[in-house]
């Protein structure tokens, strides 16, 4: 077995590698400089669990109102062989396609197993690709894999791939509205890099079967409710940049040597479930272990990522704490006692904080000449 | 950001409690403002399910929509809400401001609607953007007040875009303007938790009050979006409850406890947001608050007149090219002025200025108020003074200085050592060409500031008419695409 | 070079279309094609239009017009504030007015866009806009009305056009008044034939090809010049002072770029070593006493003060260099943002890498035409001085920028554009 896989194995103990989903593979590049989430994304920890044994639960709950509208709107866009769909691609898109087949590819009879229903995938999608003409054909649930950091990420996408000139598309439905031409750009961008996420993923598929990458096109469709209505529109976003960030993180996470190195053999983030399926790690020994590897945290976290209440406790003091540019500001102080003492001229500075002292002693006398009689 | 900012970041921490960014308050605080506390539907792009809204603290008026997803009940709830609104609205409009001179007419008062945070605004944007083409005819027919109240929201929520206008204001940006935290920009989007840090509740510190604020079981997140624990648990059993029931009785009872439910929810963001204009309020106001709130109130005396004599300009879905460079135009007349105006009032926004080296404060130690001039074809008065300070100017001669007690006198470099600066000072000196108006040069001794900022009046750009929009543009237009068509009635509501 | 302006002229000649758009990389010739476009057009009779976007530029295109055709009636349509140049009141056929009827003797009319804008009549055939990409489109709105057809040209690569509002009302519009007006003029007219200048005169071979590579990943060009054009040389021997300096130096001299490397270490934006050493390598350089050896001075012209210009992103960054050169051999050399020195060209730059001492990339430090303008103002030789740790950097940083629907990808990527270039920098030449 690769030792780096064995070794990412023991880090994340007994339990089975975290099922990575577009999403999750995403989130990879939100904050790509910090080695402990990417150690534990690499190593398929289950980060929500450990956070909760750690005593900071996450927050990543889901409103059943927006479960229930989202299936409702993907069901409608592919009710009748996906009708909607097509019409809007003609219309919308302009795209010339003649009368399709629609497969569903989650129907491979029985309970198929992630490989068989991936290998039916890349036959039919295979064929597709041989077929001169336009094969005209919706693929709907194909299931693609990727590579993450030695283990087959398997992506059960609830989208659409389907064929038109020459090049395949994929297709991403979203439930979030697209109001006279503009969308939540937060949600926007979220939604493609996921489908950066499907067209990797899909071309890896095509490219073991010969065909080169622009077999699948860059140009993603965006299938989301328009205005304040049911119906679908269709929009074209352009994916090169979240496929050139995807890339290099992918590639990143099989980098993990130099942050291994440093670690203690024996670390692991095992949460030691018992026969009831509770966990039993101690919560300072698993601190202790989390410890060791370094974060980079940032007030962003708070929104990407399973561990950041830790983290952000965990940085209390510092003025990573306080935001990106605040740090970024201070010119790379990283205590706020050190940027206080420095203001108030009790801390002589180290070398190199000579300038930033200066500022920071001047900042205080004028918020003090300023505020001086304020309350 | 800057280091100004960062520093009182750092104090927050150390202290507990929020530090002050400003010494004044730059946005206006109306007498009778309306706070809004809207709720809407997950999933949904502008479903709303609640909203708590008045005039006073303490008679919060709530409004509910018991299925969210029903089309008449939603207008129904719409048509309640138009109610509150433009009976706030047009009561502004009752009192003329007498003292406004000349010919204009201006109301005494204008709209201030409250919300808790950006989202709120978000909101009024979606809610009038999706009423405003409605029609009380045709097909799915609303009350008449829907798409009046539609066209005062798409009103209230383009005004929030002009830098300074204070009619419609989100509370965590006003608060987040006048103090800084002890945590990051990104947290200080809850409202609970930003005014935690600046009033804390008994004797938490602004540490302590902002974790308890991040619980939503203890502290409801302050809207639209709802928490997903109680959407799922309270949210969806109570509406439930409501669709179920076979009677009068039960429907009764029921919405009673759909109510309360939603009451519970969000009353805790009505009494924050009043606490945080009473906290406002206890901060005196900026010399140019008033001149920009009576250029809110201009817009308000317009828009209500042309509204009641059916002149009102069209609010399209999307700005037309000429429409859209006029606006910025004036938004970026609007910033420049807003921005140098709060450095001129407020000697701590002037201090991100002086940290820069762009202005300096320090005392006059030379003067000489009778120089004239003698270069040019006419002799002129231009003073030179001396100004001795410890601040690190980074000027250079030729730069045009303002001073917040001099506004409409110009000061310009000489020379800069690093002990001092010398000024030449031109205009408001009065009309002699010999003598300068008693007080108006800087005598020795006084103490002065110099920044780089004028509110100096920018004339507007010049556009052509929508109809010479020019071929690199698109052309013209095809028509006006503003008369609510059926079209937009049969927009099949999720 | 003159095939490319013949068949651009004859584009815009032709009365098919309405308009000619040409991208020219930096020093590709820009101005040769306006002069040489204005004074055809002037000489055929027609009444000429000429819209750039400073004074400054107005005043250079007038002296280089005014030059070549010394006989052809100008006229420089000013602001009451302008001060006329001494370039330009030096040629006795310039008409300086504010007013555009005192320029109904002008063949050429020449202005800034921000004046243009305020003449309300008054209709030219033909127009040219120079520096089109960094012409917000509001602004092309305000003066396309006063010609019927236009020659475009610009440098894509260069800083987009900025606002200060930050409002996201009109992302997505095709008449985005925030995007450039060649952006704009070309979704509207998608088929507007777009020539492009391919060879650089300006940057020298071993520029030309990374600044090609790094900031037009698909649309190449070259260097006019071959290595052995271009040459530089130190008249002085490098005796005692800092090592470093002298090394950085000779790097350059020899290859075209150096990287001057400090440690590592995040700081303020006016990083006092970066600066110092700006100011040393500024000094250093003049004291060597350089000779530029070219196409147009093959016996060598020495590299005087005014061939020297030092960069920034920032301006306090600007103010902090000019405050160190202040009193040294370097106080008369150009240092300014990259804002600023948009279309400018010298013999030797020396630049504060936008990343320098950063610990997080904002857009504005990674935006693509700002490194772009920054390396590529330069005739010979080009120093960039940074704080070790821009890879890492670039390596950490997270990609969470909003999308918008239905506004064109910008390309190059900002963050691929440095580490293109800082490969490049950091590696052996």
């Amino acid at each position: 077995m690769d030792p780096l896989v064995d070794r990412l194995d023991r880090i994340r103990g007994t339990v089975a590698p975290r099922n990575h989903n577009a999403r999750t593979i995403a989130a990879l590049t939100s904050n790509p400089g910090c080695g402990r989430r990417g150690l534990m994304d690499a190593a398929g920890v289950n980060k929500g669990a450990v956070a909760g044994q750690l005593g900071f639960p996450a927050g990543f709950g889901q409103s059943r109102f927006a479960i229930a509208r989202g299936n409702a709107f993907e069901a409608q866009v592919k009710a009748d062989g996906a009708a909607e769909l097509l019409q809007l691609l003609r219309d919308r898109l302009g795209l010339a396609i003649p009368e399709v087949a629609y497969d569903d590819l989650s129907n491979v009879g029985g309970n198929a197993s992630r490989e068989v229903r991936y290998a039916r995938t890349k036959a039919l999608l295979a064929r597709a690709a041989s077929e001169r003409d336009d094969a005209g054909t919706l693929f709907d649930h194909p299931m693609l894999r990727l590579e993450i950091a030695g283990y087959y990420a398997y992506l059960e996408p609830d989208l659409i791939a389907f064929r038109a000139g020459g090049k395949f598309h994929v297709v991403e439905i979203k439930s979030f509205a697209v109001i006279d031409g503009q969308a939540d750009p937060g949600k926007t961008a979220a939604a493609a890099t996921q489908s950066a996420v499907y067209v990797m993923a899909m071309r890896e598929l095509l490219a073991e079967l010969g065909h080169p990458p622009e077999s699948v096109s860059h140009d993603v469709v965006l299938v989301c409710p328009e205005n304040f209505a049911n119906r679908p529109t269709a929009t074209l976003v352009d994916v090169r940049k979240q496929l050139t960030v995807l890339r290099r993180q992918l590639s990143r996470l099989t980098r993990l040597e130099s942050i291994l190195d440093a670690l203690p053999a024996g670390l692991s983030f095992d949460l030691a479930y018992d026969s009831d399926q509770q966990a039993t790690r101690p919560a300072d020994e698993l601190r202790k272990a989390v410890s060791t590897i370094d974060a980079r945290y940032s007030p962003d976290c708070l929104g990407t990522c399973e561990m950041a209440f830790f983290c952000r406790d965990e940085s209390a003091g510092s003025t990573s704490a306080l935001g990106r540019s605040v740090r970024d500001d201070l010119g790379g102080v990283e205590s706020i006692g050190t940027v206080l003492g420095l203001a108030r001229g009790t801390l002589t500075p180290g070398a190199g904080q000579e300038e930033i002292a200066g500022l920071l002693r001047f900042a205080h006398k004028l918020r003090t000449e300023c505020l001086d009689g304020i309350g | 950001m800057s280091i100004l900012t960062a520093l009182a970041r750092a104090e927050a921490v150390e202290s507990g409690r929020a530090q002050p960014l400003t010494t004044v308050r730059h946005t206006h605080v109306a007498e009778r403002p309306l706070v809004l506390v809207p709720l809407s539907l997950a999933g949904e792009a502008a479903a709303p399910l609640a909203a708590i809204v008045g005039t006073d603290p303490g008679e919060p008026r709530l409004l509910v929509v018991a299925n969210p997803r029903d089309r008449t009940q939603r207008f129904d709830f719409v048509a309640e809400l138009a109610r509150v609104v433009l009976s706030y609205v047009d009561g502004c409009a009752r009192s003329v401001d007498t003292g406004a001179g000349g010919t204009k007419l201006r109301y005494a008062e204008a709209p201030q609607v409250i919300v808790p945070n950006r989202g709120g605004v978000e909101f009024v944007r979606l809610l009038g953007r999706s009423t405003r083409f409605r029609r009380p005819f045709g097909p799915y027919p609303v009350h008449r007040t829907v798409p009046i109240l539609g066209q005062w929201l798409t009103f209230l929520r383009e005004r929030a875009d002009h830098p300074g206008s204070s009619m419609l204001l989100a509370m965590t940006s006003v608060l987040s303007e006048h103090w800084a935290t002890g945590q990051s920009g990104l947290e200080d989007a809850n409202l609970a938790a930003l005014l935690g840090w600046i009033d804390p509740p008994g004797d938490l510190d602004g540490a302590g009050a902002a974790a308890l604020a991040e619980d939503p079981l203890r502290s409801p997140p302050a809207g639209p979006s709802t928490d997903p624990t109680f959407d799922n648990e309270i949210l969806a059993p109570a509406l439930a409850a409501v669709a179920r029931s076979i009677d009068d009785f039960a429907r009764e009872r029921a919405l009673a406890a759909l109510t309360a439910a939603v009451a519970d929810q969000m009353r805790p963001t009505w009494d924050l947001t009043w606490q945080a204009v009473r906290l406002l309020r206890t901060r005196p106001a900026g010399a140019s608050v008033e001149t920009r709130w009576a250029m809110d109130r201009d817009v308000f005396t317009m828009y209500h007149m042309a509204l009641a004599e059916g002149t009102a300009l069209p609010q399209p879905r999307r700005d037309s090219a000429v429409a859209a460079a006029g606006r910025l135009d004036r938004l970026e007349r609007e910033q420049a002025r807003y921005d140098a105006q709060r450095a001129l009032d407020d000697p701590l926004v002037m201090a991100e200025f002086r940290l820069s080296g762009e202005a300096f404060t320090g005392t006059v130690v030379a003067a000489s108020p009778n120089r004239v001039d003698t270069s040019g074809k006419k002799a002129a008065l231009r003073p030179h003074i001396t100004v001795q300070t410890d601040d690190p100017v980074r000027l250079e001669p030729g730069a045009h200085l303002v001073s917040p007690a001099r506004l409409a006198q110009q000061a310009t470099v000489v020379s800069v050592s690093s002990v001092d600066v010398v000024l030449e000072l031109s205009k408001g000196m009065g009309r002699s060409t010999k003598q300068p108006a008693p007080g108006s040069v800087p005598e020795v001794g006084d103490r002065v500031t110099y920044g780089p900022v004028t509110d100096a009046y920018q004339p507007p750009g010049r556009f052509p008419s929508r109809d010479d929009t020019p071929w690199t543009h698109g052309g013209p237009p095809p028509v006006i695409e503003y008369h609510a068509s059926d079209n937009d009635a049969v927009e099949d509501w999720s | 070079m003159s095939g490319v302006i013949e068949s651009i002229l004859s584009d815009f000649g032709s009365a098919a279309g309405r308009g000619v758009v040409v991208d020219s990389p930096p020093g590709a010739g820009k101005s040769t094609l306006v002069v040489r476009a204005a004074r055809t057009l002037a000489e055929a009779g027609e009444r000429l239009m000429v819209v750039a976007q400073t004074n400054e530029q107005v005043d250079d295109l007038i002296d280089r017009l005014a030059t070549a055709a010394p006989n052809l009636a100008i006229g420089r349509l000013s602001a009451s504030t302008y001060v006329p140049a001494q370039r330009v009141v030096k040629h006795g056929t310039v008409t300086v007015s504010g007013a555009v009827s005192d320029m109904n003797a002008s063949a050429v009319t020449i202005g800034t866009a921000a004046k243009w804008a305020t003449v309300t009549d008054g209709s030219w055939e033909r127009a040219i806009v120079d520096e089109a990409y960094q012409m917000r489109s509001d602004m092309l709105l305000r003066v396309a009305g006063r010609f019927s057809r236009a020659l475009f040209v610009g440098d894509p690569g260069q800083l987009d056009p900025f606002s200060v509002v930050a409002v996201e009302r009109w992302a997505g519009l095709s008449w985005d008044p925030m995007q450039s007006a060649v952006a704009v003029l070309l979704r509207h007219n998608p088929d507007l034939p777009v020539h492009r200048l391919p060879v650089s005169w300006r940057l020298p071979p071993s520029a030309a090809s990374v600044v090609s590579a790094a900031f037009y990943p698909f649309t190449p060009f070259e260097a006019g010049t071959k290595p052995a054009d271009r040459r530089l040389e130190f008249s002085a021997r490098a005796l005692g002072g800092d090592h470093g300096l002298d090394a950085t130096l000779e790097t350059a001299r020899r290859t075209g770029w150096a990287l001057h490397e400090l440690p590592a270490r995040h700081t303020v934006r006016t990083d006092r070593e970066a600066v110092a050493a700006i100011a040393d390598l500024v000094t250093r350089l003049l004291q060597r006493g350089p000779v530029a050896y070219s196409e147009h001075a093959p016996d060598g012209r020495p590299v005087t003060v005014d061939r020297v210009a030092v960069g920034a992103a920032h301006r306090d960054q600007v103010a902090a260099i000019r405050q160190a050169l202040a009193g040294t051999v370097a106080a008369d050399v150009t240092v300014d943002t990259a804002n600023r020195l948009q279309g400018r060209e010298y013999d030797v730059t020396v630049i504060l890498h936008p990343l320098s001492g950063r610990r997080d990339a904002s857009a504005f430090h990674l935006e693509a035409g700002r490194l772009c303008v920054l390396a590529s103002r330069h005739r010979h030789a080009c120093v960039v001085v940074a704080r070790a740790g821009i890879a890492e950097l670039l390596d950490t940083h997270p990609s969470a920028e909003p999308v918008h629907l239905n506004v064109p990808v910008r390309f190059p990527d900002g963050w691929e554009a440095n580490q293109a270039m800082l490969a490049h920098l950091s590696g052996d030449h």
